[in-house]
């Protein structure tokens, strides 16, 4: 009984320990962070007030949140990391990090969290930093709300937004990163969520998944990077209705597919890109409900691609629909809209009566002669186009889309 | 005054002028013939700019010619063929002729001479040729200019207009115009011009008055003095 | 030079010719539409059309009309004044018919259809100009083939070959070209190729903005710099400018040396 009685008052001592919050900043008692984190117990606050604080790597061992007010900077006094996250249930929010400087032979982040659970880094800003927050064996983690701006030039000495590394349930929603390598890059991520995004202006892709299974990105904006979203050696991914938009340049896709399988892509819109979705060797992909419109190629298929169902897309005033660099196996084109499409629907039901190829014998011309770019809708090339439609002699004959409808899929 | 030195003019290989030396500066009706081919028209074309020499040189009113176009100010001309803008009415026509030569104007006179004042609103396409020919007249002649140059005038005309435009023709001699004329028609030729030039192969055969060559050949009409003339061409 | 300016154009636009060209644009722009409803879509037909056509109309139309006012000419001609004026006067009422016509056969059309307050305006106005600069070198060169020779078949039959060569087999050389030197770098070859056919320039205009996502996907230095909107833009425009002027200067030249 004293016993229990003796743990209570423990437990209440706890309690009240937990009220407790430490503020620093420049004219207070407590004048760096390092002090304050000295003083600070678990489920302590620590209060950041506005101010610069040079900081050289606090490791937060403890479960406490650090919370920033009125945007106090934190700036690393070597270039290296600010702050390592080091206990479960750690917060940081409202913060505004600086001067991580790329390291060669470490991947130096703002913020990296290792090994722990329950983390929440929110509403924090990121100013050209190494990597912004790097994640290493994380799980059931939240990363929201932060602008994580990068000045990448190059993409040998420049690492990442968001870097996430076998780690397991992460959401991340609700951020902005420009200027990285990769906004988000996921390696080994499984069963986690990335939402309401906006990645652009990075080097090489705006979201990047290898070897990473279960994730589900939803609402997201990838706008003018390399490549919009690369996913990559990865099974059961779902990209839903996100946008990926003017992604230009040589080898530069909205979305690029590599040996990835049983993935869902429904409701997305690929508007303006150099080529909308670029497939190598992926496998068993649901294709529903997109928005092609006015890409250089709306989707290029190249490696060997099986059961691949693209049903009920819109494709619109793309330079060129569909490039297929392979042979396809039991692929299936059904129900799209193509504006390209000139024929006609007698039986009223609401699908042309005439199969449409998306295959022309230009996107061949093209892939081999790229100079031939200067002779897109040139009338010899329509000619050309228009004879190898009356018989194929380079193009697949079994790629086409039997039933292609008459009016935009809504 | 008109004067023509030593003019050449050839289409490939083919010798139109063969140096052609020639003063008009007679006030009257010059009568121009020779057969088809002879280099009427080429000399006219030459006098007016629109054929350009190959050598030689045309002085009017004692200035060359060569890439000027302001003499011809002076310069009434009436084309063989009347073949106008068919989406054009005459009024239209008159108009623009007007103001590219904006001087005197005879135009209604004309216009009534030859009872055109109801054809003037129609587009030139839907005329008959003998109207067009008409508004041809009308446009050569109402400037009023000093010098005339008329190819075939009475291409198309009835016999009445035919009275009217030599009515006309001997005014304007009257009113002391140079007026040159081609025609086939021997009769007119006849009847309006007082001196004659003869051309035949691009070289002048004749130059001179019309009485005078109806002496010279001991004929009493143009007509068999000219086929007297082609007949001498033959024996040479 | 004015009132023949005047007078051409009162000509040209009564004849048949051109309601019967302005008729088609608006049957052609205004079923592309109801079929289609889709302003972006019946502007890419457009231009696909008017690339190949408007050259076309612009040349026979050009002969045709040189031919048919030969006689008249002449007696222009024998009028007090310049050669040059004459014929500018002549061919600008003609090249302003056949823009007139392409403005109110599509430009009409669309117009009343919203284009000015969608996103498409830019492209509709490019393809406005590109239609209008084709037809006046093409009407041009069209006056040159027919000064040149007096044979009216001949002229015609000439000025369809022009076409027929800028329009189709002009490219099918070049693609050829670029298919058998295909290991060699070709950028300069390729742009230098396109510059001398002002069918291609005006292609190249519109597919820069149409296709612009595609373009960037070429690689070589040079090109991609001339693909890349800035400098190939005013090397495509200071093109067909020459070859506006080009032609109007052969034009004063042979004017002024013809016999009629």
């Amino acid at each position: 009984m004293k016993a229990t009685i003796g743990l209570l008052i423990l437990f209440f001592l706890k309690l009240s320990t937990h009220a407790r919050t430490i503020v620093t900043c420049p004219e207070c008692p407590i004048k760096s962070v390092h002090e304050a984190y000295d003083l600070a117990q678990n489920c302590d606050s620590i209060i950041i007030k506005k101010g610069q604080y040079q900081i050289d790597n606090l490791i937060v061992k403890k479960q406490i949140a650090i919370l920033g007010y009125e945007n106090p900077r934190l700036i690393s006094k070597s270039g290296g990391e600010i702050l390592t996250i080091a206990s479960n249930n750690v917060s940081v929010s409202g913060i505004i990090f600086k001067g991580v400087k790329t390291n060669f032979l470490k991947e130096n982040a703002a913020i990296h969290i290792l090994k722990v659970k329950d983390f929440e880094i929110s509403n924090n800003v990121f100013e050209e930093c190494f990597f912004g927050i790097y994640v290493e064996k994380g799980k059931r983690g939240s990363i929201h709300g932060n602008n994580i701006y990068g000045n990448a030039k190059v993409e040998a000495d420049s690492g990442n937004g968001i870097h996430a590394w076998y780690c397991d349930s992460l959401e991340i929603y609700n951020n902005n990163i420009r200027g990285h390598r990769d906004g988000i890059y996921f390696e080994f991520v499984n069963n986690s969520k990335i939402y309401n995004n906006r990645s652009f202006e990075n080097l090489r892709y705006g979201l990047h998944f290898m070897f990473s299974n279960d994730d589900q990105y939803t609402r997201n904006t990838f706008e003018n990077n390399g490549v919009g979203v690369a996913v990559m050696f990865s099974r059961r991914i779902k990209m839903l209705e996100n946008i990926f938009i003017r992604n230009w340049g040589h080898a530069a896709y909205g979305l690029l597919l590599k040996e990835i399988y049983d993935a869902e892509i429904i409701k997305n819109t690929f508007k303006e890109n150099t080529v909308g979705v670029f497939v190598e060797g992926s496998n068993r992909i649901n294709y529903q409900r997109n928005d092609f419109i006015r890409n250089g190629y709306a989707i290029k298929f190249s490696g060997g691609c099986e059961s691949n169902r693209i049903s009920y897309n819109n494709f619109l005033h793309n330079s060129l629909d569909m490039l297929v660099s392979s042979k396809l196996l039991d692929n299936s084109l059904s129900q799209n809209y193509w504006s390209e499409y000139a024929g006609y629907d007698l039986d009223k039901n609401g699908n042309g009566d005439i199969p449409y190829y998306p295959v022309k014998l230009y996107s061949y011309i093209l892939n081999q002669v790229p100079e031939s770019v200067v002779l897109m809708r040139s009338l010899f090339v329509e000619i050309v186009n228009f004879s190898e439609k009356i018989s194929p002699q380079f193009t697949p004959k079994d790629v086409f889309d039997a039933s292609p409808k008459m009016t935009i899929n809504q | 005054m008109i004067k023509i030195n030593n003019l050449h003019k050839s289409y490939k290989k083919n010798k139109v002028l063969k140096g052609l030396n020639l003063t008009f500066d007679h006030k009257g009706i010059l009568a121009l013939l020779g057969p088809n081919g002879s280099g009427k028209t080429t000399l006219l074309k030459c006098i007016l700019g629109l054929i350009i020499p190959d050598e030689g040189q045309i002085l009017f009113q004692g200035k060359n010619i060569k890439s000027e176009f302001k003499y011809r100010t002076e310069i009434g001309y009436l084309p063989q063929i009347a073949q106008f803008p068919e989406n054009l009415t005459g009024n239209e026509l008159i108009d623009l002729m007007r103001n590219i030569k904006p001087r005197t104007n005879r135009a209604e006179e004309l216009i009534k001479l030859f009872n055109l004042e109801n054809e003037l609103d129609k587009k030139m396409g839907n005329l008959s040729g003998g109207n067009k020919q008409k508004i041809n007249i009308v446009i050569a002649m109402m400037s009023d200019d000093p010098f005339l140059i008329l190819d075939e005038p009475s291409t198309g005309l009835d016999p009445l207009s035919i009275r009217k435009l030599k009515a006309l023709l001997t005014e304007e001699k009257n009113r002391g115009k140079m007026i040159i004329v081609t025609t086939h028609i021997m009769d007119l030729a006849e009847d309006l011009a007082d001196k004659v030039l003869f051309m035949l192969d691009g070289k002048i055969r004749y130059n001179g008055g019309m009485m005078e060559l109806l002496d010279q050949e001991e004929e009493d009409s143009l007509e068999n003095a000219i086929a007297n003339l082609l007949e001498n061409k033959k024996k040479v | 030079m004015k009132y023949i300016l005047k007078y051409s154009f009162y000509e040209m636009v009564r004849s048949k010719w051109a309601y019967i060209y302005t008729g088609f644009y608006l049957c052609v722009t205004f079923a592309l539409y109801l079929l289609s409803n889709d302003l972006d879509k019946t502007l890419i037909s457009l231009s696909n059309i008017t690339l190949a056509l408007t050259p076309l109309i612009g040349i026979l139309f050009g002969t045709s009309y040189y031919y048919s006012s030969k006689e008249f000419l002449q007696l222009l001609l024998s009028q007090p004044i310049s050669r040059w004026h004459l014929f500018l006067g002549m061919y600008g009422g003609m090249a302003i018919t056949l823009c007139v016509s392409i403005l109110i056969g599509i430009g009409l059309p669309l117009i009343s259809f919203g284009i000015l307050s969608s996103a498409s305006v830019n492209l509709f106005l490019l393809l406005m100009t590109m239609a209008c600069t084709l037809s006046v070198i093409f009407s041009l060169i069209a006056f040159l083939i027919a000064m040149q020779f007096d044979d009216k078949v001949k002229g015609l039959s000439i000025s369809i070959f022009i076409w027929l060569f800028f329009a189709i087999l002009y490219d099918g050389f070049t693609l050829l070209l670029l298919f058998l030197f295909k290991d060699y770098p070709l950028d300069k070859f390729t742009i230098g190729a396109v510059i001398t056919n002002p069918i291609d320039l005006a292609r190249i205009l519109i597919t820069m903005n149409l296709d612009v996502s595609a373009m960037m996907g070429y690689t070589g230095a040079v090109m991609s710099k001339f693909l890349g909107k800035g400098i190939g833009m005013v090397v495509i425009t200071i093109s067909l400018i020459l070859w506006t002027l080009i032609p109007l200067g052969l034009l004063k030249q042979m004017g002024i040396k013809k016999d009629f």
